[in-house]
């Protein structure tokens, strides 16, 4: 059964109103998404908002409760097998044999997917040099680093040559030198044509990966574009700035409501206030820096930078990404720039 | 909705079944390889039956009167081989328990291999495992002072026996290991039945020994069935009589539990998440 598209190009994954509970906790509440062949879909949201269980039906782990997946033109559901063959899965931990070595563990995932013995210890050596992994061949995977256990992990979800691959926060607990060597690694797969779908806490992630990002909250998608047009939709570029007196924020964010495109954000504990001010860029900068003095407010750091993704999640979910970590999972700080401050609890004024 | 069907790509049933058997011996090939590379896993498998051995063989086995040619020694070796069996599927429930955690079960799944490969695989390894594992036991026991006096056959039918036994518990423990899923549960409580149901048995003691109402557990525990059984192909002479009534008790029991565990071992495999 195959699901074509008006313009009658099927695309990789098209995703319709899928819905999925555990008893009482509805993890998915009808999500849809549609994936273009041979781009990368970015799903972003917080622990818990459902990217997982998405993933988990797509690659027939999990049967949804309602709506439907297709992927390269079968049904998740009534075509599973068929689906299994085209694609690969790389979870968010280290699917590895860790007693056996890098190359072992490549050419038992090789034999069952049915290659022939030459064939097998081909692919095997060609997956272990192209992910930096030729030296540490014959080493049992214990002995390897994190980061180089999860580019084993993902070597093995390509050894069926997959034409979608799924990626579930590949870089979760990686060092920062790793995760920039696992984005090299997904950008070569992506220029090579292959379709994928990645999730992700962190927005930077995302910003860097994908074509278009899709962002999920409590099992619904409450955003989708390029990260560009998520960008402009909280107003363009941003002034944030420190006011020391937090007493006076509220003051802050009256003076500067006029100057900002959207509505002004503050947080109350730490007294910096941002506000979005389009494409005005510096005349707005001059405006801010007039108005908080016309109304006698000391500020320190006023500057002017382009919105992050943080940024783009808390305008649309009135939280920041990485508010709830119900697993004890570590903070970091993703944004590009200005991140130390949106880790801070923001809250829309 | 239409039955779950693949209409893209529906392969006969030899090519199944020839790939199912592809699958599931690569798959026994990993388990294989792991335990070569850390032969601990086998040695832990066989130290604490060891110990068991030794101290029912000189501590306690002094005081427990059998009326068995050969003494408690040749008395005993039936049943701590049984018991050997069984406790070597803490491992079954352990290692797929670990998989599940770790999203190897999630990998395989993912994949497309038999759907029963990594089940299947899993059970004939450590099948071979616990053949193993019986093996060594048996030279131990020759040690100290165990023989076979009903011949080789026989002999070897026990062995059989013992391992058909410990495939049955091996089927229970993947079900427990996958329906838990987590390896430090399996562990601690997981398989805690296995002691009440070996030690209560004939595995040990004369069951006549015991007061009345665990007389009525333990002469209806199939444990006791199997290692009866086992102690009649192993010694032969008067227990020879009892051999036929205890085989084919054993034969229900063990069949029943693994129609009854297998498919639920399945079942709980294509659930895990």
């Amino acid at each position: 059964m195959s699901q074509f598209n008006e313009a009658g190009e099927q695309p990789a994954i098209l995703v319709e109103g899928l819905t999925k509970s555990f008893g009482e906790v509805h993890a998915l509440r009808g999500i849809d998404l549609s994936v273009p062949r041979g781009t990368v879909l970015g799903v972003l949201g917080p622990n818990g908002a459902g990217k997982t269980t998405a993933v988990r039906i797509l690659t027939t782990l999990l049967l949804p409760d309602g709506g439907r997946a297709v992927v390269e033109g079968h049904d998740v559901v009534r075509e599973a097998a068929a689906v299994r063959r085209s694609i690969g899965l790389a979870g968010q931990s280290a699917a590895i044999q860790e007693e056996l070595t890098g190359r072992e563990n490549l050419e038992i995932i090789g034999r069952l997917y049915h290659l022939s013995r030459p064939e097998t210890r081909r692919r095997a050596i060609e997956l272990l040099e192209q992910f930096g992994l030729a030296d540490a061949a014959d080493r049992t995977a214990k002995t390897y680093s994190g980061g180089m256990q999860r580019r084993l992990d993902l070597a093995a979800s390509l050894v069926g040559r997959p034409r979608v691959l799924f990626l579930d926060e590949p870089t979760t607990g990686l060092d920062p030198r790793a995760r920039l060597g696992m984005w090299d690694i997904i950008r070569s797969l992506v220029a090579e044509g292959t379709t994928l779908l990645l999730t992700t806490q962190y927005l930077d992630e995302a910003d860097e990966l994908a074509d278009e990002i899709v962002v999920i909250d409590h099992g619904l998608v409450i955003a989708a574009g390029t990260s560009e047009e998520l960008k402009n939709r909280i107003g363009g570029d941003l002034i944030e700035f420190t006011v020391p007196d937090r007493g006076r924020v509220a003051d802050a964010i009256a003076a500067i409501k006029p100057i900002g495109e959207g509505e002004p954000h503050a947080d109350a504990e730490t007294g910096v206030v941002s506000v979005g001010v389009g494409s005005r860029g510096s005349d707005a900068l001059i405006e801010a820096v007039r108005a908080l003095d016309a109304a006698d407010i000391a500020s320190h750091g006023l500057a002017l930078r382009r919105p992050s993704l943080d940024d783009v999640f808390l305008t649309l979910t009135g939280h920041a990404a990485e508010d709830e970590q119900p697993n004890g999972r570590r903070r970091r700080s993703h944004g590009r720039r200005g991140a130390g401050d949106t880790d801070n609890a923001k809250v829309p004024s | 909705m239409t039955a779950i069907t693949d209409s893209a790509w529906a392969p006969g049933l030899g090519y199944r079944i020839r790939w199912g058997i592809s699958d599931t011996l690569t798959l026994t090939r990993r388990s294989l390889l792991v335990w070569y590379r850390v032969p601990a896993f086998i040695f832990f498998s066989v130290i604490q039956p060891v110990i068991f051995l030794l101290l029912f063989r000189y501590v306690f086995g002094g005081a427990i009167l059998v009326d068995i040619s050969g003494g408690y020694v040749n008395f005993l070796m039936p049943g701590i081989i049984a018991q050997t069996a069984a406790f070597a599927t803490f491992g079954t429930a352990i290692v797929l328990a670990q998989e599940l955690k770790k999203g190897v079960i999630d990998r395989l799944k993912s994949m497309p291999i038999a759907r029963s490969a990594v089940l299947t695989g899993r059970l004939t390894a450590d099948t071979g495992r616990m053949l193993v594992t019986i093996l060594i036991m048996v030279a131990v026991g020759y040690l100290v002072g165990f023989r076979f006096l009903n011949g080789f056959g026989p002999a070897v039918a026990m062995v059989v026996l013992a391992t058909v036994f410990g495939v049955a518990i091996a089927c229970i423990s993947a079900y427990t290991g996958l329906a838990i899923g987590d390896e430090e549960a399996v562990q601690s409580f997981g398989l805690i039945w296995l002691f009440p149901l070996t030690f209560l048995s004939s595995a040990f003691v004369p069951i006549a020994t015991m007061p009345g109402w665990l007389q009525a557990f333990a002469s209806h525990n199939p444990v006791t069935f199997v290692v009866n059984a086992m102690r009649a192909m192993a010694l032969g002479g008067k227990l020879e009589p009892t051999l036929w009534p205890n085989l084919w008790r054993s034969a229900i029991w063990l069949v029943g539990i693994i129609i009854v565990f297998l498919p639920l071992a399945v079942r709980a495999y294509r659930r895990a998440s």
